[in-house]
């Protein structure tokens, strides 16, 4: 079973999809809307991978349609931004603000973490990068000297907690504005946070999508004046 | 034909995109690059909305489920990220609303105070 599971090349898209769907099916039928959808499926991925022996590898290249739609799938994020440009030319220095102040925040604050807990260099260049779309991120840690599956961990974790705080978070800080809702999203969860500020409303989609690649430029440039900082 | 053809221009600005990448190769994913000149050739008038849209928005709807596959890639890291667990918990778990609200609140007080459609600029 296991030959045959491994060698079939629907195999890990029919594991994903099921699995998703049951994810969602659980979020809505137990009320737990801010619950995201991504958590119990990859929890339900990885039990069935551990528990039918299939290595990982053969998993991710039977899903591989999934990892290559989300390169058509960013390139589309162009048209919810495209249809509120006016909205964002007009409010450019609050977007543009907002990203830098948390792309800052969150270098300092990894930086100030790792210090307090005494975090190798190999382990805090995978963490650097954490808000940061998973793309992004994996390769400005790999170039830092971190690993690219720790980092690509921390950025999924960091996105999915980013989604299930994101109401409480808004209300917390007074967040009523679309825009810096949907930047605030953006900035600290990404491409996953992104999923949950279209639940929120159209803009506050939009200008997540917008924050993906405006804080990940942002961190580009910013995460390697901060890796020098421990080691 | 319609899916076909805006699936072809969609995937057409995403070759394009790893084309840009080859050229300026900052750790920038293809993706990205894409994007951008999509929201080039759209603002532009080159590109249409309705030649994309009814593609582009079902791929964008289904954008958290392609991140399966990606995601269970935490049961080859799980070694390292136990052995960081103090520092992996608090970033996560403290540091990303804290970013959140930040960044929320930064934007909010630089926006223009008089948010009404059609502001004066």
């Amino acid at each position: 079973m296991t030959d045959f599971l491994s060698g079939a090349p629907a195999f890990g898209l029919v594991l994903s999809l099921s699995a998703y769907l049951l994810g969602d099916f659980a979020r809505k039928r137990l009320k737990l809307l801010w619950l995201h959808p991504l958590l119990p499926a990859v929890l339900l991925v990885i039990a069935v991978l551990l528990l039918t022996g299939l290595p990982y590898e053969s998993y991710i290249e039977s899903a591989g349609l999934l990892s290559f739609l989300l390169g058509p799938a960013t390139v589309c994020l162009a048209i919810p931004l495209y249809k509120r440009l006016r909205l964002l030319r007009r409010n450019w220095k609050a977007v543009l603000g907002g990203a830098l102040a948390g792309v800052l925040s969150s270098l300092f604050g990894v930086l100030l973490l790792a210090k307090l807990t005494g975090l190798g260099a190999a382990e805090y260049a995978s963490l650097l990068p954490k808000s940061v779309t998973t793309a992004i991120g994996v390769g400005i840690a790999a170039e830092l000297g971190g690993q690219r599956a720790v980092s690509g961990a921390l950025i999924i974790l960091t996105g999915i907690f980013g989604s299930l705080s994101a109401g409480l978070v808004c209300r917390l800080f007074g967040l009523r504005e679309p825009l810096a809702k949907g930047l605030a999203i953006g900035t600290s969860a990404h491409a996953i946070g992104t999923a949950k500020a279209f639940e929120m409303g159209e803009t506050e989609g939009a200008v997540s999508g917008l924050a993906i690649v405006i804080s990940g430029v942002l961190t580009v440039i910013f995460a390697p004046l901060f890796a020098g900082l421990i080691g | 034909m319609k899916w076909a053809l805006q699936a072809a221009i969609i995937l057409g600005f995403s070759l394009a995109g790893e084309f840009l990448r080859l050229l300026l190769p900052l750790p920038v994913p293809a993706g990205v690059y894409g994007l951008l000149l999509m929201l080039g050739a759209l603002s532009l008038g080159l590109l249409k909305l309705p030649q994309i849209e009814q593609t582009g928005e079902f791929l964008v709807s289904i954008l958290p489920l392609l991140f399966v596959p990606a995601a269970a890639g935490l049961l080859d890291a799980w070694g390292v990220l136990r052995a960081m667990w103090p520092a992996a918990l608090l970033a996560v778990l403290g540091l990303t609303p804290l970013v959140m609200g930040i960044t929320g609140w930064v934007a909010q007080r630089l926006m223009k105070s008089g948010e009404g459609e059609g502001g004066d600029d």
